[in-house]
């Protein structure tokens, strides 16, 4: 592991630095597949090369917990909350974003393969310079005024989504000196538990910047991390018109165990 | 990667989880996000606290999620979280922490969800910094017996057990710290053993 590292955000390490943390560790993790450990399927949070990982993590394991009672229903969400043209990130402010039109769709599964109905879907991103509209987002790479790179909807009956938006760019970030954050879009996701709850980000495919960057390196195994990698398909872009790609997610459970008559999400179990 | 096997026994390999980054504020905050009922309102009481990482410094940028039963113990299924409607209980809230890393539900006592059983909100924390979700739960303080009798809590040492436990105040608000890392480290839960 090298020695202790100081303190977060400090921006003091050069990327060799910091992917030299990052291949040990892999190495590690690699040795420890090979003597039998099982594959690690989520992020390490505690993971040293993203800097501000260091004092925010738990030290202590989780605690393995049954879920009970509320936690194994999910609120609610319909068209009360989202409208429907929330979903299209490129007619919010009157006028066409700059950048690489693309349609992004895909599924919202649970472990049983199962679609995840009627649910909410919550995304954000950098505009194609690579910019956020947040106040905090000090990149000198110019705002769009016609983006704000914010977008909603609710999965259709068969866990589907769909969203039309603009190519993100790379940013550039202070977890060492000279990093950037491959391009990408943030997820965040519900199921029909709440033990389901998540938040990820989805990339592109052959990205440049993956073997450098510590948040995507945190998840150590190969095939874990390239379940955040979009797919291009070309049957989804359409002519003169907008590049297609397909990510599917997949929540972890469910723990409730079901009946068909739930298969919607509806409540109506001994639970109550 | 196509066996035929039904889908319903297929175990899928879920996704990972990653960061919710610094820049959710302008994507999940929501207005009125953390009036599960108006502020003030009859019955109404404040779950409020500070999140902490494990040098005792307040985090700035978290984000918190409550999921509660309503008052009489019911688990609710309504929708309209996103856009409130001032009397619609939907038992969800998400709000941001404030600069001094501040949180502040206004919401009710969830009630027990069975007679006997410890009330308590199933919470979902993000951060910057924080690699994936934690989940955790705050219970009630006063119903003694049911704390004790509670699968999780007497699964815990009395140490740990209590920083799942908010303190009442005399305003009658509960307050409730979460530590992420440090001597009183918050017990956050795993519930699908994904180690
Ligand atoms: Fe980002």
């Amino acid at each position: 592991m090298g020695e202790p590292v100081k303190s977060s955000d400090a921006a003091a390490d050069n990327q060799a630095i910091v992917s030299q943390e990052i291949r040990d560790i892999e190495e590690g993790y690699r040795a420890a597949r090979a003597a039998g450990q099982p594959a690690e399927v989520q992020p390490r949070v505690d993971y040293p090369p993203y800097r501000s990982s260091i004092l925010r993590h738990p030290t202590k394991s989780l605690h393995h917990a049954d879920p009970e009672t509320i936690e194994l229903y999910s609120p609610a969400f319909g068209h009360q909350d989202v409208h429907a043209l929330e979903s299209n990130l490129t007619i919010q402010h009157g006028g066409e974003p700059l950048g690489e039109r693309m349609v992004l769709r895909g599924k919202v599964l649970d472990g049983n393969g199962r679609p995840v109905a009627g649910q909410l879907v919550e995304i954000w991103q950098a505009n194609s310079a690579g910019r956020y509209i947040h106040k905090r987002d000090q990149h000198p790479a110019p705002l769009d005024p016609h983006f704000t790179g914010v977008g909603r909807c609710i999965t259709g009956p068969d866990g589907s989504y769909e969203f039309l938006t603009i190519k993100p760019g790379a940013y550039p970030w202070k977890n060492h000196l000279n990093a950037w954050r491959p391009a990408h879009i943030h997820f965040s996701l519900f199921g029909t538990e709440f033990t389901q709850r998540i938040v990820t980000q989805m990339y592109f495919p052959g990205d440049q910047l993956f073997p450098l960057d510590p948040i995507y390196q945190s998840i150590v195994d190969q095939d874990a991390r390239e379940r955040l990698v979009a797919r291009y398909n070309h049957d989804l872009t359409s002519p003169e018109w907008a590049l297609g790609y397909e990510w599917d997610i997949v929540l972890t459970g469910p723990k409730r165990t079901w009946t068909e008559n739930e298969a919607y999400g509806e409540q109506g179990d001994d639970e109550h | 990667m196509s066996t035929e096997k039904p889908v319903s026994t297929e175990k899928l390999t879920p996704t990972p989880g990653q960061t919710v980054g610094p820049f959710f504020g302008y994507a999940l905050p929501f207005e009125k996000g953390g009036e599960l009922v108006p502020a003030g309102s009859p019955n109404s009481i404040k779950l409020h606290g500070t999140v902490f990482d494990g040098n005792g410094a307040p985090i700035p940028d978290a984000l918190v999620e409550i999921w509660q039963a309503d008052s009489n113990g019911n688990i609710p299924n309504e929708t309209g979280s996103l856009v409130r409607d001032g009397y619609t209980f939907t038992g969800w809230g998400r709000t941001p922490v404030g600069n001094t890393g501040k949180y502040v539900f206004s919401t009710v006592n969830p009630g027990p969800t069975e007679p006997g059983k410890a009330p308590f909100f199933a919470v979902a924390v993000f951060a910057r910094g924080l690699m994936n979700r934690l989940f955790t739960r705050v219970y009630l303080p006063e119903d003694t017996e049911a704390l004790e009798n509670d699968a999780l809590l007497s699964s815990l040492e009395p140490a740990r057990r209590k920083t799942l436990i908010a303190e009442r105040l005399a305003d009658g608000s509960l307050h409730w710290d979460i530590r992420l890392q440090g001597e009183d480290e918050t017990v956050f839960l795993d519930f699908h053993a994904e180690g």
